[in-house]
């Protein structure tokens, strides 16, 4: 089973690296680019547990060490 | 005073404060490699130095904060014991929840590497009682993610309850956020927990406290104020 987790910036926080993306993509001629923000993919792949015990297991990782809560935001998508 | 340096895999300013703390204070200090389980009995003062623990891999001082010995730092602060945290250290001391905020990439998406001037805002601490209220310092910094951001009910908190130890400014000591060398929120340089026996700071003291290192003394400032501890 493989976790794939999406981990952003909250909305409030700047992103001076989406800023610098931003910049750069309008230096190439792209300027229509109204914003940038960038985040993180995480890819896990799990055993032999079961689905609700990786998701459990999910949760614990995001809130402990994939994401800092004070900052970021995480989304999980969950497939074989 | 019994103290103890952190050690983290990617640590590189340990030496540079082993050295310090012993020039300023007479004691050399223990180290303590990050997978010890145990603290030495009769600590007075932990230092989690800068540096680069685990690479930064993942977020600066996130990992580190999950390492054995952090446990036992954790539980050293609770029960009241002194934990001085500097740069990375500070990234550390906010990844394990001991300090409130998170430390963020600098605004300018730079690593600044300079001497800086910074405000003393509270010199009524056991790490600042050397200073003089309101004193304009140079000090060293060097960091990439020093942008100290928190939400506002935070920040109200650490201004409210005079957290706020070091301020970015400039010579004149104008906190006008130009003179932030990283965009945090309120020029913060370094803050304080509420107990008053956790600091963090993003300027390297260990770096201005040997007069044949630097012309600005500041630093040692922080171990005079310490030293004033092993007198009482």
């Amino acid at each position: 089973m493989k976790a794939e987790i999406i981990i952003t910036l909250k909305k409030s926080v700047r992103d001076p690296q989406g800023e610098a993306i931003a910049a750069s993509l309008g230096r190439m001629g792209l300027d229509d680019i109204k914003q940038v923000r960038q985040g993180k993919h995480i890819e896990i792949e799990f055993g032999n547990k079961t689905t609700s015990e990786i998701e459990t297991e999910i949760k614990l990782m995001c809130e402990k060490l994939l994401a800092n809560p004070v900052i970021e935001n995480y989304q999980v998508k969950m497939g074989k | 005073m019994k103290a103890a340096i952190c050690v983290f895999p990617g640590s590189n300013c340990d030496r540079d404060m082993a050295v310090a703390f012993e020039k300023n204070i007479g004691t050399p200090p223990l180290m303590l490699w990050h997978k010890e389980t145990a603290l030495p009995k009769q600590l007075d003062l932990i230092i989690l130095p800068g540096g680069f623990s685990y690479g930064d891999y993942l977020r600066a001082g996130c990992m580190a904060a999950h390492s054995p010995i952090m446990r036992e730092v954790v539980n050293f602060a609770k029960q009241g014991g002194l934990v001085l945290g500097i740069c990375n250290g500070f990234q550390i001391l906010t990844e394990s929840g001991l300090l409130p905020g998170a430390l963020m990439r600098n605004a300018s998406c730079r690593f600044v590497c300079r001497e800086v001037f910074v405000k003393m805002e509270n010199d009524k601490t056991v790490f600042s009682s050397a200073y003089e209220a309101a004193s304009v310092h140079k000090i060293y910094i060097a960091h990439m993610e020093g942008n100290f951001q928190a939400d506002e009910e935070t920040l109200k908190t650490l201004e409210n309850e005079k957290l706020i130890i070091w301020r970015y400014c400039d010579e004149a000591g104008s906190t006008n956020t130009n003179h932030s060398p990283n965009g945090s929120a309120s020029n913060i340089a370094g803050i304080i927990n509420l107990k008053g026996n956790v600091l963090g700071m993003m300027p390297h003291p260990e770096r201005n406290a040997d007069k044949d290192l630097s012309a600005s003394l500041s630093g040692g400032k922080i171990f005079e104020s310490l030293k004033k501890l092993c007198k009482q």
